[in-house]
């Protein structure tokens, strides 16, 4: 049984070598939510030369839209949601250095196989126990994009924010390994 | 409520605070039998990763019954069923407006996840209305309001499929089968699989959504499609899928089948799946 992580943004390449399939983390430091309107947005101001930089190098991206944040919390409930539909736009969020993706349910093989390339690491949160990991998050503010809600760009702060690696840099990929060895037939 | 020559008068005023409540209930708290089924799932799992994530299932519905934080942060599509008893009379409003603005006032502060064109998607409604109304008018006098609040992970997952009668049950077991291995984490398992056949398209789809208001654990009345639940259920639990598609022998909860008088010509069968946050509350006015 491989011993938990802790680890903090904005990661190396030296941290993201250390990660292993399957291996329990807890993330510290900052954050990035964004989803399916986010990316749109973010990746057709890119295009048009409305920003010049993403400034993704190093950063961690969290597939999560947030319900409102109540008077006297940080954030309201902000668990994962689902990592595929993000799939098309993150071969290119690598290449311009993202270094991991938290979310749930798996990635499809050519950004499997992109993750090996750029040495990204994705995280696998665990869904619908948005209650469960409130505690896990710090700080959030808006940084980019407010008129999308709940699809906003929002800067995290996270205080050992439980995820396990569900894809690592060397193939390891959970899913294809712990359902196959589950299922039976 | 007066009662005038036995027609029983609601207000749209009261349909609307009671959707309210409905709506932060359900988002809140968790059904008991929902969490006993955790119970009884980490007893029956044998991956001690997905007895984990089972365990943190129990507690997550134990804080967010504290009403600070939601089950989930997807508080979902608001779909309405309403049973409306034909001597019931609707005043001082519209119905549909009642249960929208009940909607509106309920997902205050809650997220508002519904974008007004599927196309474009580029304005949100800001008040996740409009909801998602079904109606069935019964005997009687009473009214009864049902929400659940349906996440879009299952939702995404669900689909219809006309077979043909010649495809028969295996036809229609493979098809079941073949769309949650297909989904393998996405829905967020455990899942509830509610599946309809039978009727026209969009009959067999109402009753698969239908299927998952049944109280778990309840099979159905007709003995040959019980049996049909039971070999789904088993089947679904074998593929190996798992709590959060992390590998596991709990993949599924529950396997609901409703059936429908069908066309000589047609096998319609319809799979709408939920999550593990399966939220649904009711109250009869």
């Amino acid at each position: 049984m491989m011993e938990s992580i802790r680890i903090t943004t904005p990661l190396t390449d030296e941290v993201v070598a250390e990660l292993r399939v399957g291996q329990h983390v807890y993330i510290n430091g900052n954050i990035y939510c964004a989803r399916d309107s986010t990316h749109e947005k973010w990746f057709r101001h890119l295009d048009q030369g409305m920003i010049t930089d993403l400034a993704v190098a190093g950063h961690i991206v969290y597939y999560a839209g947030p319900s409102p944040t109540k008077a006297g919390k940080v954030i309201g409930a902000c668990g994962p949601t689902t990592s595929s539909r993000m799939d098309k736009y993150l071969p290119r969020l690598m290449e311009l250095g993202l270094k991991g993706t938290i979310g749930k349910g798996s990635r499809s093989p050519e950004v499997v196989q992109a993750m090996i390339k750029y040495k990204a690491v994705y995280f696998a949160a665990v869904g619908g126990i948005a209650a469960l990991i409130d505690k896990s998050i710090v700080g959030s503010r808006v940084v980019a994009f407010p008129d999308l809600g709940a699809e906003a760009l929002y800067q995290l702060v996270v205080k050992d924010f439980p995820v396990i690696v569900a894809n690592d840099i060397y193939g390891g990929d959970i899913y294809a390994e712990e359902i196959s060895k589950y299922a039976l037939d | 409520m007066r009662e005038v020559s036995g027609i029983k008068t609601i207000s749209a005023d009261r349909i609307k605070e009671v959707v309210a409540e409905l709506c932060q209930a359900a988002n809140y708290q968790l059904d008991c039998d929902m969490v006993d089924a955790f119970k009884e799932a980490v007893g029956k799992e044998v991956s001690p990763l997905g007895r984990e994530i089972l365990q943190q299932m129990i507690m997550n519905a134990e804080i967010a019954g504290k009403g600070e934080v939601p089950l989930c942060q997807d508080t979902g599509f608001a779909v309405v069923f309403l049973e409306l008893g034909q001597n019931v009379h609707i005043v001082d409003g519209y119905l549909y407006d009642a249960v929208n603005e009940g909607v509106r006032e309920g997902y205050r502060e809650l997220r508002k996840s519904i974008v007004r064109n599927p196309l474009t998607r580029k304005e949100n409604t800001r008040d996740n209305t409009p909801a998602v109304i079904h109606v069935k008018v019964v005997p009687g006098d009473k009214l009864k309001i049902t929400l659940m609040p349906k996440g879009g992970g299952g939702e995404n997952t669900s689909g219809v499929k006309m077979l043909k009668p010649s495809d028969g049950v295996d036809g229609v077991k493979k098809f079941i089968l073949d769309l949650v291995k297909a989904a393998r984490g996405n829905p967020c398992p455990p899942i509830l699989v509610g599946v309809g056949i039978g009727g026209t398209i969009e009959k067999a789809a109402l009753l698969a959504k239908e299927s998952l208001l049944r109280p778990m654990g309840e099979r159905s009345k007709i003995p040959d499609v019980a049996v049909l639940e039971e070999d789904l259920l088993e089947k679904i639990n074998r593929t190996g899928i798992g709590p959060q598609g992390l590998g596991g022998r709990i993949t599924a909860l529950s396997v609901n089948i409703e059936i429908f008088p069908a066309h000589i010509a047609s096998l319609p069968v319809a799979v709408n799946i939920n999550c593990h946050v399966h939220r649904q509350k009711s109250i009869v006015l």
